[in-house]
């Protein structure tokens, strides 16, 4: 296990290489160059070509590419065109919020989800099987930004329940010393921020959890239908056992593995799409670090925030390949 | 004469299917007595599987029982809630079901799946139920069984798993053990000792066992007494020995002329002409009819009862109604 997992991280260096390349090239595919953008539409001819000349736009390709990597290898993740501070020093913020953000999402996703198939798969063609495979169905095709407005709308305009956007409350601000409010929070003891995050989490919470738990739902409920007509599982009946030991222990770990892929790619999916979200609803995270850096042509903030991105993908893929094993004792990795 | 352990009467086990409603158990009868061994024989589809899940009640949508009793020392099993019912499965009456590949859980350990039945039954502590599983994984005459305990069932060969089934079945010494095709998926030669084992399990502990088999050697060798069902329908009954020396209906002397004979080579084996109709499709007359070379007009017409053929062995066939006619199956066998 320790081998392969030695082994699985030494791939991830070509991997990870590629991803540099393709990321360098399309930055430089999008049109408009970044000093006109930084200078604005009356820049003088001169201040232009000096800024090209400083930022290092002048060089042909292969050396900023170079310049990039060696950057990389000493952790140095380039400078923001737009703030003049290090990527390194300013990224991680953002990636906390959005961390803190989509796990808050997975948890709900995964929690609802899993239960929702498990029982529908269980009681096959009740009432609730029907009305949670249709609410699946719809929360699979609900776009997300319609769904967060019209959260918006009914929790925070109409009810005035929860707050609507932001990740705190600004006149209560938290002391950021991990940057997960949830954590900072709790280790300061601050149990009224601690509500607030935690208000402030349900909402974009839900909206980006929603397709995620359809998702898992349908997943785990057509898993769970093949599982439980094994042989094991009237075995286990047979010895007398109770059926929700069947579900929930018998049949649940051996139908996991497909809803733990899913689970996986669902969460790699919201590290990086969260963009919809974060815009809606007013999150500080990558998603809106990236998007701001691409109005503005921050080459090196594009660069890096995918790439910090892609790294937390693989990584994501890494740990879901590791817990398979965990899971089913026939699958080995040597 | 002693009352019997498990006594069925009139079972009726239906499946309701898109094609209607299908007997696959059409009014059977059979009773068990303490310490003996009864064989259900039968081709595939002649009920004899859907008869002992019928007893554990654990037949699933879309099949039902729908009329009859199961009558467990004096007791209804059929008027039986599920909580009772668990008290019975694996603790009175216990199951080995055909696949023995497929029949454990393969993710959890063979240890943890012994123990299972024994806590849910005995309510033993963990330490003293693990020593009684291994108690019985020796029993069975596995070797190394505290080090099997802690392996998957994938470790573990065909034979070897069928007696970890055995075992299973057997820990918490059921009154009577049904054995649902036990040896069909095994080498000859693991057959043989396994049949060996049961035999000996038998004579051991006076369990009463049900052997459900399509294969007559198997009957032949273990089986005090046996029952020949047909398409849902028990055909003739009556003690192993009667059954091979004289049998009385048509289907029972054709399932023995076709089991091949070393001592005489035939250019082709022996096969009853035609196939097991589907459960339901033959509305009147004897379900075997179609397929009988001693067929007559009344067989087709009216459905006959078990009629005694002598010795209180019992054939569900017309010709038994008339001496005369009778005496046509014995010119055959001779």
């Amino acid at each position: 296990m320790l081998a392969y997992t030695i082994r699985r991280l030494l791939m991830l260096i070509p991997v990870l290489f590629g991803m540099t390349l393709i990321v360098f090239f399309m930055i430089r595919a999008i049109p408009g160059d970044p000093a006109q953008v930084i200078l604005g539409q009356q820049a003088t001819e001169e201040a232009i070509e000096s800024l090209t000349k400083r930022l290092g736009l002048d060089q042909p390709w292969y050396i900023q590419y170079v310049d990039y990597i060696k950057g990389l290898f000493t952790g140095d993740l380039g400078t923001s065109l737009r703030t003049s501070s290090e990527i390194s020093g300013e990224i991680w913020p953002y990636l906390a919020a959005t961390l803190e953000l989509s796990l808050v999402a997975m948890v709900i996703a995964i929690f609802i989800g899993v239960n929702a198939g498990i029982i529908s798969a269980w009681f096959q063609n009740s009432w609730f099987d029907y009305t949670a495979m249709v609410l699946a169905l719809v929360g699979v095709s609900m776009p997300v930004f319609w769904l967060g407005l019209m959260e918006q709308w009914a929790f925070s305009l109409e009810l005035g329940w929860l707050p609507s956007t932001g990740r705190e409350n600004v006149r209560n601000p938290v002391d950021a010393i991990t940057h997960l409010y949830l954590v900072d929070t709790l280790i300061q003891g601050r149990m009224d921020q601690f509500g607030e995050v935690v208000k402030h989490l349900i909402l974009p919470g839900i909206a980006l959890g929603t397709i995620p738990m359809a998702i898992i739902a349908r997943m785990t409920r057509s898993s769970m239908l093949e599982v439980m007509r094994s042989d094991f599982v009237r075995t286990a009946r047979a010895k007398g056992t109770r059926m929700f030991w069947v579900v929930y222990k018998h049949s649940l770990k051996n139908a996991f593995i497909p809803v733990l892929t899913v689970i996986g790619l669902q969460m790699g999916l919201l590290l990086g799409g969260a963009i919809l979200t974060e815009t809606i609803f007013g999150w500080p995270g990558i998603g809106r670090y990236i998007y701001d850096a691409i109005n503005f042509r921050d080459y090196p903030v594009i660069q890096s925030g995918i790439l910090v991105v892609a790294v937390i993908f693989v990584f994501i893929n890494l740990i879901v390949d590791l817990l398979y094993a965990a899971i089913d004792p026939r699958i080995k990795y040597n | 004469m002693e009352q019997p352990v498990l006594k069925v009467s009139g079972l009726e086990t239906h499946f309701f299917t898109d094609d209607g409603e299908i007997p696959a158990v059409d009014s059977v009868d059979f009773h068990v007595n303490k310490g003996e061994v009864l064989g259900i024989v039968g081709e595939s589809g002649s009920g004899k599987s859907v008869t002992s899940l019928s007893i554990m009640q654990l037949i699933s949508a879309p099949g039902k029982v729908v009329g009859g009793e199961i009558s467990y020392k004096g007791e209804n099993l059929l008027s039986k809630s599920e909580k009772e019912m668990r008290k019975i499965r694996g603790n009175e009456i216990g199951m080995i079901f055909q696949e023995p590949m497929t029949s454990l859980n393969p993710v959890f350990k063979i240890g943890n799946q012994l123990v299972e039945g024994i806590r849910i039954h005995k309510k033993w502590n963990k330490k003293d139920s693990w020593a009684h599983a291994i108690k019985f994984l020796k029993l069975v005459g596995l070797p190394r069984a505290e080090e099997l305990m802690n392996e998957y069932p994938h470790q573990l060969s065909g034979g070897m798993r069928q007696r970890v089934m055995i075992a299973m079945a057997m820990a918490c010494e059921p009154d009577v053990l049904i054995a649902d095709e036990p040896t069909t998926a095994l080498d000859v030669t693991i057959q043989a000792q396994i049949l060996e084992l049961m035999k000996k399990l038998n004579d051991d502990t006076d369990t009463s066992i049900i052997m459900i088999t399509h294969d007559l050697g198997v009957v032949a060798e273990m089986c005090d007494r046996i029952v020949v069902m047909y398409s849902g329908k028990i055909v003739e009954q009556g003690t192993t020995k009667e059954i091979f020396e004289s049998p009385k209906h048509p289907y029972t002397i054709g399932l023995i002329e076709s089991v091949p004979d070393v001592r005489t080579r035939k250019e082709r084996l022996y096969s009853i002409p035609g196939n097991v109709p589907k459960p339901g499709s033959i509305k009147t007359g004897c379900h075997f009819a179609p397929r009988c070379k001693f067929a007559f007009d009344k067989c087709t017409e009216v459905t006959p009862e078990l009629i005694d053929a002598g010795n209180g062995q019992m054939a569900r066939c017309w010709l038994h109604e008339d001496k005369e006619k009778a005496t046509l199956l014995e010119r055959v066998e001779s």
